[in-house]
């Protein structure tokens, strides 16, 4: 199981493969799109790349509730298999 | 208003010669070979016939971030690449984003993400499947990407007429400029179909040589040893931008995009018109527009592709449009150095037929042996032809599978 700074810097790795952006950018209070400019299309790989990633599954209905990174954190955290 | 004329200020590419458009004609003038060997893994796994082509010179990691390149198809980063260079070149112009325009051709777009697609939605399923697979594999994909990258918002277009396109996307920009619409255009073409279903597919029709002892051999216009064309994979762009713009800002001029002809055959969907009177009929439309006549062509670079019956096909339907004019028209074949980069093709040769005008050297093919006899055409082989000072004129052929049939000419300033 990765702790929250594990899950905060894979999260990081794959906003930066997916966006380019400076993973340090990746704090999490920075909302995704507000703070990271990062679009629906783009999340939606983020999401997919996390759930291979951590093994968890993100429900499509479940993404739209993930509006800063340490939500996703979280969530991840929490439903770890 | 008197009529708006059309000039060449910028040039650029991404090709088997090299990651420059000075590269690639340094290679055509040095008569390099762009044939490599494709990888051994693909020919093994697929048993493809064929095993090599005229891939990319340059990685495109080389100038694009991996953002980028995760981004778009292959087809769209030469594009990208491509577009840049010819800005670049053309001293990067400064016009109103409304006043830039578009516009790039493609023979099969972006076939490499919808396989690759496939494969994932067959093998992972759909979740794997990249939210940006339809944006990247749609043929107008190279077109939206160069729009965005340069900023132009007076129309970004896509010309798809198979191995016609990237010629045909250089005639949409001429309109563009000749109708209003934009004063710069970047027009061209781009292809990456070095898929092995591309292979597999152009080898089933007995289109691809399979001269595999010898690829920098394979691509033989003319010759009487040819056995089909290289599949070739790049991109190619000019800056057309409208006179009076160019002189105002003191661009330098290559030359004048003069005009384009075009017709179809309406005959068969892969085969030429074996009388060549659509390509003759596009050819002398293209001159007549240009207000010449035969006698100012000096010089034409054909579509010569090195198939059997295309080169002769095209070789008669010249000598109907022009004939004895003809034999004053030295012929270059630069398919024998590049391979055929299909939607790309045209436009690549749009260049190298302004250049040619522009440096007044028409450059020699390769390969040519031993000229096939019923090739009535004063083809370009050894050394190159030095072509004549004064007010010059060039012609530029290309053909695409579905009958589609593009000349264009360019003109010294």
């Amino acid at each position: 199981m990765a702790d929250q700074q594990e899950i905060l810097s894979g999260l990081a790795e794959i906003v930066n493969e997916e966006t380019g952006l400076d993973p340090a950018e990746v704090q999490m209070d920075k909302s995704f799109t507000d703070d990271l400019d990062i679009d629906s299309l783009s999340m939606m790989t983020i999401v997919v790349n996390a759930e291979e990633k951590f093994g968890v599954r993100i429900p499509d209905d479940e993404v739209k509730n993930l509006t800063t990174v340490g939500d996703a954190v979280t969530f991840i955290q929490n439903n770890q298999g | 208003m008197s009529e708006r004329r059309v000039v060449v200020t910028g040039l650029g590419a991404t090709t088997p010669l090299g990651g420059t458009i000075a590269e690639t004609w340094e290679g055509i003038l040095a008569g390099r070979s762009g044939a490599k060997p494709l990888d051994q893994e693909m020919l093994d796994r697929y048993e493809l016939p064929v095993h090599f082509a005229c891939t990319l010179a340059q990685d495109p990691s080389e100038v694009l971030t991996k953002v980028q390149i995760r981004r778009m198809d292959p087809s769209a980063q030469y594009a990208v690449i491509a577009a840049e260079a010819a800005m670049a070149d053309a001293g990067s112009p400064e016009v109103e984003p409304e006043r830039l325009g578009v516009a790039i051709g493609t023979g099969i777009g972006g076939v490499w993400t919808l396989l690759d697609q496939w494969d994932n939605l067959r093998e992972k399923g759909v979740r794997r499947v990249f939210p940006l697979a339809v944006p990247m594999l749609m043929p107008n994909t190279s077109a939206g990407n160069v729009s965005m990258v340069l900023g132009a918002r007076a129309g970004a277009h896509t010309t798809v007429s198979a191995c016609a396109s990237g010629a045909e996307s250089m005639g949409t920009g001429y309109d563009m400029i000749r109708g209003g619409r934009a004063d710069i255009v970047v027009a061209g073409g781009t292809e990456c179909a070095t898929h092995p279903i591309c292979f597999a597919g152009f080898s089933q029709m007995q289109a691809l040589s399979t001269r595999n002892d010898d690829p920098a051999a394979a691509s033989r216009p003319y010759d009487t040893g040819r056995d089909g064309f290289v599949l070739g994979e790049g991109a190619a762009v000019m800056v057309l931008e409208e006179y009076e713009h160019a002189k105002a800002r003191g661009a330098r001029i290559y030359a004048e995009f003069a005009s384009i002809g075009m017709s179809a055959d309406a005959y068969h969907i892969t085969a030429p018109e074996p009388e060549g009177a659509g390509a003759s009929r596009a050819m002398r439309e293209a001159v007549e527009r240009a207000d010449l006549t035969a006698a100012d062509i000096v010089h034409i670079n054909a579509h010569a592709t090195s198939t059997p019956v295309g080169d002769v096909a095209e070789a008669n339907a010249i000598r109907r449009a022009f004939g004895d004019a003809v034999d004053r028209m030295p012929v270059s074949a630069t398919k024998s150095m590049t391979g055929h980069l299909l939607g790309a093709a045209g436009a690549l040769e749009g260049l190298f037929t302004v250049l040619s005008v522009h440096h007044r050297t028409a450059p020699a093919a390769i390969n040519i042996d031993d000229l096939d006899p019923a090739v009535d055409l004063d083809v370009i082989r050894g050394e190159h032809r030095t072509l004549p000072a004064g007010d010059i004129a060039a012609l530029n052929n290309s053909f695409g599978f579905g009958g589609h049939n593009v000349a264009l000419v360019v003109k010294s300033v």
